[in-house]
């Protein structure tokens, strides 16, 4: 008892981590993660997706439980990985026994035939359950093992395995972008044999998953190791010098910028536009809730009066009974229209709320947002907007004469006006405007009591907000050519406000952090869209519970020290 | 200056008062068309009533989980609607082996019983897994913070069961004994409607004396007062937060039944709408108040059953069902922009908003 | 006619009556206390000068104009500014932004010159800077700019609450127990600091506090309120030997054991 005592271990302990392993395990195969993942090659006819997912599984219990245990001895932290790792596939090895006998398929879908080959391998119940477990070992024994590593081994390991995943699980985007980028430079046959040393019919080829993996280990550990020189050897070298590295480095950002969809190619391009019409309208948001502290989840509404705006001006195919079918104008007459009027509805909304605080604030914003669809969807205003058939024929918007048709040219509408987004809110956070919206947020009593009119600086946050949202609206109409009333459900919302959270409340890069985060990723893993809203909704839990400040939090602005120079008597050194 | 005085307000006002007398007068004008126009004859509008009453039944019961949680931890526990979904979903297929065998329609009693405790089960144990997972690390964080992982959770939590039990909608059975009409009172009714509305009350009183008269039921109204009194008065806060999510959430069981047998049929995304009509509820009796829920839900069950035949199709709408919902957020628009404090009232002060 | 006068002032909250018929007139440039035990309505009488409540009864005379019911922002662009009890900086905001904030009522720039940074904006924005960094200086906060209100010790949030305050160029100050929670040390610090800006900025201050020798070594009038009600008025030296007062501090009969009210503070 007493040698236990010494050597934490904790046997307990350790079997509750695998049993909560288990537990994963079990969901994740009965949510049919598992069996539709292993049709899915990481390695080429080596390494399924489904497969890294369990093995993954416990492989991170392995390490979590050697984290747990084995501070004094690392032959405790791995004796506990590979006890936790047994619970844990024994568990899952029991479900696979139990599903046949059990007739579990009748309540649980995925507990199928299909699942039990997987995890079987192909192989007899008996032997297969055995070359699970036996495998789970390994695993968890790896897992285990890593840990005991010292920092930089393990982490140059664990950042070359991620990568391996990532890769292999991109594999055709990447290897997409590989032959964009030759074929920029005229040299498509030449990328497409470099892009085929990596990768194989799906998945990584072996060799592919080698280099993939020593590279990324070799560049972490040099980046570990250097970069802290790499930055006092950059700060040593003289401003003038700094300053134009900094330029250079801007001028090479905006080029990639500017070709980006060339290099990226069409379908990335698509994913982008998406991701910039939700960073334009996360910046609309950002400003009435990160700026004004207004919790707004109705804001798709106005993301929908924009649309429905842009729809009816300019739509080639407007039923008769709208009584507009003789307007069509062009996209950029009916822009500053479809902005107006979202503005006019952020206004008309905004003074019956004017009064309210936070968790009704929402509740409200979200009834509103909820009966403009369903009104939307109506027969009662079809002759009006179309009801549930929606608005065809929408233009695309012409520029000198060139039609903007595909994505990679919208791409170049959407990043304008996501820049202008950004430009504004960064313009009005460090106004006068901007301080009486976070001095409302923080404190309303006071700031009226500091001579701020609240009617007026509330509006204004949410005219901005709509303006940004109905702007948006109006650029996705004219993108899709038609629009649905099932397009503005209150998803949109939900995605828009928790981007900004995610990305860092208030913060301006937070809001594109995390409109890729959000956006970005689940439309790149478009065919795993059936487990989507599965990994959205456990992500934004996740990140609450471990940084609920955000990816990239608003920084603090330094106003005092700048502009003291003028003082004769220097800077005194701020206290800690 | 004098003039300046009330500058400010009196737009807001005088706008707010110029939409509250123009839905009054919609309202008024619309009851009396759909009234006159005998489209519909007195037996309709009495069907319309019960059934709304029965919906407003499980309304109420779901809204209890929202008052409840919201009287002590002053959080929209936005994954309610979801703890309901889940016992409901889980309980179907009890019942739908209870009706294969043959138990349903043998002894209907004690098979709803099982399916109500199966359902139960699930729900409390969904919403105590919410609380420690996702709710408890987070207290005293921003409240934006909680919010957001309740929407996460949501969104979790459906596509969850629908891995599980996949998408498609359930039709659940029905026992024999529930099929076909009473008459109460002279007039027919049907069985479903009133024993889901009987339960429905049943269940409401059970926890009206649950949370009056026992110990834990007062230390619930003590933590709700005031979290660290109650603390010092040797009450296990963290243990009566759990205690209420449990109560919820085996209310919110029942209702999964009711609905079940009410609307015949379950699947994955069936606690989103209920959800949001439960919190209008809420809000509208009076949210933190338990006699509130009740009232709040079945007035928005009689609303939603009989308004939009009422008054929509008074004011000559088309195809107003659809409206349906429109009626149900547009109440609760109305009551939070003009009486906040519910039907109800237990005024909130700023500082719980 | 002194620069603010408050005639028979009540303002009620159901049944309990929090300001009971007081009258007031303070004169520019003086130091005006008003002092009584807790619960005696101060902070209520505060409320109603600076708009937060509008008192059922009464009038409120400011630089001869009624400012009875005005909503808070106007009354402070009129030229009363406060502080509060409870400090309540803008606390997710720098000490420098909270003073910003403050200067509100003199700036005029609008969000579209925001937008496009026209010269004027950026002339007003660069002078609302200085006056910032001025005030935090004048306040003894140099170096503490940039610091979020929240991080900040608790004497200094109290110091930049004035000067936030300050910063609307007030011609009345009000200050809720400005010394509450301080040090001997702090509260002479602070007691200077309230004369400071009567004398070298010409403000008048309107002072709740609780510390007696802060009270009496620093006003020129004091009113005293208990239940609601005006019980007594006068200079410190009045004040100090009204048996009232010393009643209303320590209870019927205690009068007559202390020989002055500022005993009662030791």
């Amino acid at each position: 008892m007493k040698q236990q005592a010494d050597t934490n271990f904790n046997l307990k302990e350790m079997i509750q981590l695998g049993a909560t392993g288990g537990v994963i395990l079990i969901l994740l195969s009965l949510f049919g993660m598992v069996e539709s993942f292993v049709e899915r090659d990481i390695i080429y006819k080596s390494l399924s997706l489904g497969i890294a997912l369990v093995f993954g599984v416990i492989f991170i219990f392995g390490y979590l439980s050697a984290k747990r245990n084995g501070n004094a001895k690392s032959s405790v932290g791995i004796a506990a990985g590979l006890i936790t790792g047994l619970v844990a596939s024994a568990m899952l090895a029991i479900l696979v026994y139990a599903i046949e006998p059990l007739t579990l398929r009748a309540v649980f879908v995925n507990a199928s035939p299909a699942l039990i080959e997987a995890l079987t391998f192909g192989q007899e119940m008996i032997p297969g359950l055995m070359t699970l477990v036996g495998l789970s070992a390994v695993a968890s024994l790896l897992g285990a093992i890593i840990f005991t590593l010292p920092p930089v081994p393990r982490s140059a390991i664990l950042v070359g395995i991620i990568m391996v995943i990532t890769v292999g699980t991109l594999e055709e985007l990447i290897s997409d972008v590989i032959v964009n980028i030759f074929k920029l430079f005229d040299a498509k046959k030449a990328g497409k044999s470099f892009a085929g040393i990596f990768f194989a019919k799906e998945g990584l080829s072996l060799q592919g998953s080698v280099i993939t993996f020593v590279s990324a280990a070799v560049i972490s550990t040099l980046w570990k190791l250097r970069s802290q020189k790499m930055k006092t050897s950059f700060n040593k070298l003289p401003p003038a010098t700094q300053k134009s590295a900094k330029i250079s480095t801007l001028v090479i950002l905006s080029l990639i910028t500017i070709f980006m969809p060339q290099i990226i190619g069409s379908y990335l391009s698509e994913i982008l536009v998406i991701v910039a019409i939700y960073t334009l309208m996360g910046f609309g948001l950002n400003i009435v809730v990160g700026f004004a502290g207004l919790l707004d989840l109705g804001y798709v509404a106005f993301f929908a009066i924009g649309a429905y705006t842009m729809g009816l001006l300019t739509s080639i195919q407007l039923p008769q009974t709208t009584g507009l079918t003789g307007v069509q104008m062009t996209f950029w007459t009916a822009l500053p229209f479809a902005v107006g009027a979202s503005v006019l509805w952020g206004i008309l909304l905004g003074v019956p709320v004017l009064r309210m605080r936070g968790d009704y604030l929402a509740i409200v914003t979200l009834g509103f947002g909820e009966i403009i669809r369903v009104l939307a969807l109506s027969n009662f205003l079809q002759p009006l907007i179309g009801g549930a058939q929606g608005i065809l024929g929408i233009p695309k918007p012409i520029v000198f004469g060139f039609e903007l048709k595909t994505s990679q040219e919208l791409y170049y509408l959407v990043i304008i006006a996501a820049a202008l987004a950004a430009f504004i809110s960064w313009r009005l956070r460090d106004s006068r405007t901007g301080r009486s919206w976070m001095a409302m947020r923080e404190d309303e009593d006071v700031a009226e009591a500091m001579g701020i009119n609240l009617i007026k600086t509330k509006l204004l946050a949410f005219a901005t907000g709509a303006a940004l949202s109905g702007l948006a609206g109006a650029i996705f109409a004219a993108k899709l050519g038609s629009i649905y009333p099932h397009s503005f459900n209150l998803l949109i919302s939900i995605n828009v406000l928790s981007l900004i959270i995610v990305g860092g409340i208030g913060s301006l890069p937070g809001v594109v952090v995390g409109a890729f985060v959000l956006v970005g990723l689940p439309e790149l893993l478009r065919e795993f869209s059936e487990y989507r809203m599965l990994i959205f909704g456990a992500l934004l839990v996740t990140m609450m519970l471990v940084k609920p400040e955000g990816i990239w939090p608003a920084a603090v602005q330094k106003r005092e020290l700048h502009g003291h120079e003028e003082d004769e008597s220097g800077i005194e050194p701020a206290p800690a | 200056m004098r003039s300046g005085r009330f500058k400010n307000l009196s737009i807001v006002d005088s706008l707010l008062w110029l939409f509250r007398v123009g839905i009054i007068v919609l309202v008024i004008w619309g009851s009396y068309k759909g009234l006159t126009s005998g489209k519909y004859t007195a037996e309709v509008w009495r069907d319309f009533f019960i059934f709304g009453l029965a919906q407003g039944g499980i309304y109420a019961l779901i809204a209890l989980g929202y008052t409840l949680v919201y009287g002590i931890l002053f959080m929209i526990n936005f994954a309610h609607g979801e703890v309901f979904m889940s016992g409901a979903f889980t309980a179907y297929f009890v019942a739908d082996a209870f009706d294969k065998s043959g138990f349903l329609n043998s002894n209907p009693i004690a098979a709803l019983s099982i399916v109500m405790l199966v359902s139960m089960a699930m729900s409390i144990t969904i919403a105590a897994l919410l609380e420690r997972i996702a709710y408890r690390p987070l207290r005293g964080a921003p409240r934006l913070v909680p919010l957001i992982t309740a929407i996460g959770a949501s969104y979790f939590l459906q596509y969850a069961f629908r891995g599980l039990y996949g998408s498609g909608k359930k039709v659940y059975p029905e026992p024999a004994i529930l099929s076909g009409k009473w008459i109460i009172l002279g007039a027919p009714v049907l069985k479903t409607q009133v024993v889901v509305f009987v339960t429905a009350v049943a269940m409401m009183f059970i926890l009206y004396y649950f949370v009056q008269k026992t110990k834990t039921g007062k230390a619930m109204r003590a933590v709700a007062e005031n979290k660290d009194v109650a603390r010092l008065m040797g009450i296990d806060v963290d243990q009566v937060i759990v205690t209420t999510f449990v109560v919820g959430a085996a209310m919110a069981g029942v209702a999964g039944v009711l609905y079940g047998l009410l609307f015949k049929q379950v699947d994955f995304i069936m606690g989103f709408i209920p959800g949001i009509k439960a919190f209008t509820a809420a809000v509208l009796g009076g949210i933190g108040n338990i006699p509130g829920a009740m009232v709040g839900g079945l007035v928005l069950g009689v609303i939603e059953s009989v308004g939009p035949s009422l008054v929509l199709e008074g004011l000559g709408i088309p195809a107003a069902y659809q409206l349906k919902d429109v009626i149900a957020f547009t109440m609760l628009v109305l009551i939070l922009i003009f009486r906040p404090q519910g039907i109800l009232g237990q005024t909130l002060s700023e500082k719980k908003m | 006619m002194g620069i603010l006068t408050a005639k028979n002032v009540s303002k009620r909250f159901g049944g309990l009556v929090a300001v009971n018929n007081v009258s007031v007139d303070i004169d520019e440039k003086t130091i005006f206390a008003v002092i009584g035990p807790n619960g005696a309505g101060k902070t209520t009488f505060f409320n109603c000068l600076t708009g937060f409540y509008t008192p059922e009864e009464g009038e409120i005379i400011f630089q001869g104009e009624d400012i009875k019911g005005i909503p808070t922002d106007q009354i402070t662009r009129q030229g009363i500014s406060r502080t509060y009890q409870n400090i309540r900086l803008f606390s997710n905001m720098t000490a420098i932004e909270n003073i910003l904030v403050g200067q509100e009522p003199q700036l005029k720039s609008s969000w579209i010159g925001a937008i496009f940074a026209s010269p004027g904006t950026r002339r007003e924005e660069e002078e609302a800077h200085q006056e910032a960094r001025r005030l935090l200086r004048f306040v003894g906060m140099r170096g503490f700019g940039d610091y979020l209100a929240k991080n900040l010790p608790y004497g200094a949030q109290r110091r930049l609450e004035i000067a936030r305050a300050l910063a609307s160029k007030p011609t009345m100050l009000l200050l809720d127990e400005p010394t509450a929670g301080m040090n001997p040390n702090e509260t002479a610090e602070m007691t200077d600091f309230i004369q400071h800006i009567r004398d070298d900025l010409g403000i008048t201050v309107l002072l709740i506090e609780h510390d007696m020798r802060v009270v009496m070594g620093i006003s020129d009038w004091i009113t005293v309120l208990d239940y609601g009600a005006k019980i007594a008025e006068g200079t410190p030296e009045d004040i100090r030997n009204n048996p009232k007062v010393i009643e209303a501090y320590l209870g019927t009969g205690a009068a007559g054991q202390v020989d002055s009210a500022e005993q009662i503070a030791e």
